[in-house]
Parts: structure tokens; sequence; C-alpha cells
């Protein structure tokens, strides 16, 4: 994994914890749905993309919410978008 | 322009039977019930359509979040809820006895709701976003016996509980997790494998109890409103006048049977007609969605107004390059759905929406915008065929009155006699004699009544919190933060959102030698989602150094509202 990557996780993360700050992020298994390993009701799923847009400055379309189901998901997808 | 009609034409409803007067004995006549008296909601789900012509028609058809498909006959479908029937039976489980679900939208879910029912057990489905404390509470009120559960959310949210819920004699596994062999539970797949498929069903009769829905009020803990199989006559013949379901169809109703409506309409009614159901495991994602509605083929769609939100604002090229020709219905319901959203279905689908109305203690659907009848958008539309309406003027120590002039607030009252009516609150029946007014069912949702018989909803008249359609109530959440040492006090409100329609709230009062800053409110946030899960754990936590009062010592919720909206506060003559 990149540097890259491991920032953009620590900074996904971090806000996801921000809005559920019961989760062990450690307990995250990377490549299944997040939503289904920890508790996230869909407003709390839309406030983690609104967040992702305001804290990165990357919007996820309704059409890419199928690319950014598990965490290694959503760091590609943001990846691909962020500056190196 | 918005219309402010939409006008329906002959073509709409081609399939009303015009001219039959309504009656509740017709309909029993119509679902073929037995002079016998028995009445059982599974076998008139299931085996009706299992001994039939349409034994082999899909009942099913299960959408997996990995992408995988399965459909299930109705002659299926009668083989495997008589295997869970007779695995409950062999468990000791008897007619009355208490059976929870909590687990995701899987076969096994709907299997155990229905395989219970046919064992006169009464079902109680849970949420599964409910944290451990909603789950203990409610299970603990029904003293139930048994749970069907996964086996990643018993290792989350329920093994710690178990010693406290001494009612709970068997937990029944579905196991997602790969765990196998957990303390104090049993392997579902190896019951339902070992359990015989002779037929599972006792016989029950139609004011047998059935299903338990707890919801919020005000005050107190949540309410057990119990329903008794007889209901099946409203699912029935409401799912035919308001949601124009038939035989032939193929339907998707996308709540979860953790709610009401993902029970009455998300598993019984399209089974009572003999329709094929929709069932997606996965969660809310917009083009998901629309693939499903367009290759699926879905004819009549219930969704809730929370999920049309969010399809209007992914936007119409969402939509480019999707045709519906199938789509014949569309209908909503969880709270009044915005005229803007009616509309925007004639955009996105070429079909207005049909919003409706009804709550956990009717059962079914009481008021609605029908195929035939022509939309006023913002209006839950008129009374179905056996529902009678009013609305009263109800003040407290005051006689309840009828108001019949047109478009005059009050509270929306039924004649009581419509059959999914809820039968009581379980061990609350001071609080069941409460909602009645001699022969009027006292809803708590206030409305008014236009000229032309159209109802329009225009709030409630408690405190009661609307969050994407579903109750919640203060205490429930209140309580919880309470628990934390730091809490003082807690008020909690609806605060009014855009797209969920209400989020939770909550005004924390800390003890007077904390320090209320950021790493407590994240704190108590983690505390009160721990507890609560997050269906019912506040959004937003915010500081306060006190919270406003009755002289009688009730936190003044509304006031609290009122300030954070701005607003006026009002008549301030009961505070202290």
């Amino acid at each position: 994994m990149s540097r890259n990557h491991e920032q953009i996780r620590t900074q996904v993360l971090a806000i996801v914890k921000r809005l559920a700050p019961e989760i062990d992020p450690a307990r995250i298994i990377p490549d299944k749905p997040l939503r289904t390993q920890i508790d996230l009701d869909s407003m709390d799923w839309l406030n983690v993309l609104a967040s992702i847009h305001e804290y990165m400055g990357v919007d996820i379309p309704e059409r890419d919410y199928g690319k950014v189901v598990t965490l290694d998901g959503i760091v590609a997808y943001l990846a691909e978008r962020l500056p190196e | 322009m918005r219309p402010l009609l939409i006008r329906k034409s002959p073509a709409d409803s081609p399939s009303l039977a015009q001219g039959s007067a309504f009656s509740w004995p017709q309909v029993g006549h119509d679902l073929g019930l037995s002079a016998n008296g028995h009445l059982n909601i599974a076998a008139l789900a299931v085996d009706r359509h299992a001994h039939s012509a349409r034994a082999d028609r899909t009942a099913f058809r299960f959408l997996g979040a990995d992408g995988s498909t399965r459909n299930v006959s109705y002659r299926e479908l009668a083989e495997l809820t008589d295997r869970f029937g007779n695995a409950l039976t062999s468990l000791g489980v008897v007619k009355g006895d208490c059976v929870f679900v909590l687990c995701n939208r899987v076969c096994a879910l709907y299997v155990a709701v229905l395989g219970a029912l046919k064992v006169g057990a009464v079902v109680s489905p849970l949420f599964q976003s409910f944290g451990p404390e909603p789950i203990r509470n409610r299970i603990a009120q029904a003293a139930g016996k048994v749970l069907v559960t996964s086996s990643s959310l018993y290792q989350r949210r329920i093994a710690s509980l178990r010693a406290e819920l001494p009612s709970l004699e068997h937990v029944l596994l579905i196991d997602d997790s790969g765990a196998g062999g957990i303390a104090d539970t049993l392997d579902l797949a190896t019951l339902l494998r070992d359990a015989p498929n002779t037929p599972a069903l006792v016989a029950t009769a139609a004011e047998d109890p059935a299903l338990l829905h707890f919801t919020s009020g005000t005050t107190g803990l949540p309410k057990g409103a119990l329903h008794v199989h007889g209901a099946v006559l409203t699912h029935y013949a409401s799912a035919r006048s308001a949601l124009d379901l038939r035989p032939d169809d193929v339907f998707w109703c996308t709540a979860d049977p953790g709610w009401v409506t993902g029970t009455s309409y998300g598993i019984i009614a399209p089974l009572v007609l003999g329709a094929t159901s929709i069932v997606d495991e996965a969660d809310f994602d917009p083009l998901r969605w629309i693939h499903i509605l367009e290759s699926e083929r879905v004819n009549v769609w219930y969704t809730a107004p929370t999920a049309i939100r969010l399809l209007m604002k992914a936007g119409p090229e969402l939509f480019a390059g999707h045709r519906f020709p199938d789509l014949r219905f569309i209908a909503s319901v969880g709270e009044a759905l915005n005229p803007e959203a009616v509309c925007w279905g004639l955009e996105a689908f070429g079909r207005p929406i049909h919003d409706n109305w009804w709550q956990s203690e009717t059962g079914g659907i009481m008021i609605a915008n029908t195929a035939a009848l022509d939309i006023k958008p913002g209006s839950m539309g008129r009374p179905l065929p056996g529902v009678v309406a009013h609305v009263v003027r109800h003040l407290e120590g005051e006689p309840v009155t009828l108001i019949e002039t047109p478009d005059t607030v009050g509270e929306l009252a039924l004649e009581t006699g419509w059959p999914s009516m809820f039968r009581g609150y379980l061990g609350q029946p001071a609080r069941y004699r409460d909602c009645f007014a001699g022969k009027l069912y006292l809803t708590g949702d206030l409305v008014r009544r236009d000229a032309d018989g159209y109802y329009w909803f225009v709030g409630r008249s408690d405190d009661v919190i609307k969050s994407s359609g579903h109750l919640i109530g203060a205490f429930e959440v209140e309580s919880a933060l309470m628990e934390h040492p730091a809490v003082a006090e807690a008020g909690v409100i609806g605060k009014p959102d855009v797209l969920a329609g209400e989020v939770i709230k909550a005004f924390v009062v800390v003890k007077h030698d904390i320090a209320a800053d950021e790493d407590l409110r994240l704190e108590l946030l983690a505390h009160a989602r721990r507890r609560l899960g997050a269906a019912v754990a506040p959004k937003e936590i915010a500081f306060v150094p006190a919270l406003p009062h009755t002289r009688s010592g009730k936190i003044m919720r509304r006031l609290l509202k009122a300030k954070e909206l701005g607003l006026p506060e009002g008549d301030c003559s009961t505070l202290a």
C-alpha cells in the first residue's frame, strides 16, 4: 500500500470515528462491506459521504455508491481522485 | 409548474370491482375462510397457494448483497415454514409464546416469521439497527422465548445481554460469520434440516394474537402493539385497494420487516394475494434500486419518503437510459410525502407517487391515494373501503367531539371494527384504554379534511419524533443518555431535516464538576450509539446549562424545539 493510500485510510477512519465514535477501527475488515460491520444507518452513511466531501474535497455521486461499499473501495476511489 | 390535482382516468384502475358494496365478511369470503372459525395468517399466505395451481409461482425473490439471487416458490416456502414450525414445536414452543426475529433481509427471516405464525407463536420483528438496550427492553417486556438472529448480530449485540433475559430459552442462529458452535445457541440450518416437513399448522382463530409491533410514545418505554390473525383481512383488502396489487404482479416493498410496514406489506399482504415479492438484502443505493425496478420488472413499488427524497437528490441523470414500462403503481408511507415528491414520480417514472397513512396500531393502510382517485399532491388521500375516519376535537378533560367543518384541524380518529386494529399494548391496559373514546380510536395525529373528503397531515399531537419514517420516543433516548455518569439531565427533540423528516438531537446538562467539551460529546455519542444503536441514538448532541421544565417537573421538549428552530416560544405559563 502506498503512503498516499495509508494517509487516505487514516483520514477516512477519522471521519467515520467522528460520526460513530464507538467503533474500533482495528476491527474493520477492509474488504468486507463497511456498513455490515459497524452500525451506520443511512443518515450516518450520508454524513460520512458529506464529511469526505467537506474535508477531503471529493464528491462521491450517487451513481458511484456501489464502488464505495468497503473500506478498501473507499480508499481506492479517493486515491484515484486525490493528488499524489 | 406543479399541478394541484393529478387527474386519473378509468384506464388507471381497470381491475377495480365497481358496484359491489364492500364488507369485511365479503373479504373473508374472497379469502375462502372456512366456516369452522379457523384462521391463520401463514396458512392463508403460504399453504393456500402451495396447495393450488399456483404452487410453483415464485413467492419471494431474494436479491443478495453479493449479487446472488434466490427464488423461493410457494411450494418451497410451505415446506420451509413447516420445517421451521416443527422445529419450534420440538423446542417446546406453544401457541402464544413470543418469538423475536432480528436479522438482515435474508430468506431465513421470512421463513422464521411465517413458520412461527403457523404454530400460533406471537412474532415480534426487531430492526437490525437496534442496539442492545432497545433489544433487551423489548424482549424483556414480551418475555420472549425464542430469538432468531445472525451469528454476527448475536456476538455484537445479544451475547452480553443473555443473563438479563431469563425468559429467552432458545437463540437460533443464521451462521453468517462462519463462527459455528457459539455457546447457548442453536444452528438454524441444522434445526431446519433435521425437522420434519409434515404440516406444522396449529389451529388458530381470528382473535388469537399473531404479531407484536413495538412503537414509541411521548412518555415511558416503547409500547408493544398486539395484533391478531384476523388482521390478515385488512392486509389483503388494503393491498388490493390502496396498492392496486394483483396476483400476477411483481411487488417490491422496500421497508425492513423490523418495522410494521415491512411485516404487513413486505411479508404478509403480497403472499396472501399470491404475488411475487422482491426482497433486497442490501442497503439503500440509488443506482441499485433503479436497476432492481427496471430489471426485476417491478409492477407495484411501495417505498418511503426518505428514499424518494434521496433518489430526487441524485438528479435526473441517474435515470438516463432506464425505462420502467412494467411499473404501474408507486406508493409511499412513513410520513407525509411533500407535493414535489409526488410530482417527481411523474418525471422520473411517468407515474405519480401515491401517499398513504397508517400506523403500528392500525396494522394496515387506512387512508390512501388509490389508483382510481385523483391525487391532490400533499394529501394522504381518503379512507379506504371498510375504514370510517373522523376529525375530532380532543382536549384533556373534555368529551371528544366530531369536527364537521372542512379544513379545521383536529385529531384523526377511526371508528373501531376494522380487522387489523391492535388489541392491546402488552401489559399496559390503561395506556390502551386511553387511546379510545367510545367507538373511536384516537390516532394522535393532527389532520384536516377538505371539502372533497381528502385528509391532510398537520402534525403530531405529542412529542414523538419521526426519523426516516420511524417513531422514536424521546424518553428512551433521554434515559440512555442519563445513564452516563457525566450527565445530569437530557432533553431530546426531533430536529427537522430535509431528507429524514426529523433527526434526533439531544440537549445535555452535565453534572457541575464536569467539563462539557468535545471529548465528552464524542464519548456521549459513543455511549448512546452503543446502547441504542444507530437508528435510535441522537445524531447531534449539544451541551446546555439547563433545560426548561413545567411546574410539575417535566422537560418542555416543545420549548427546546422552538428554540432550536428560532420560533416564538409560545405560552410559557406552565413553566417553572
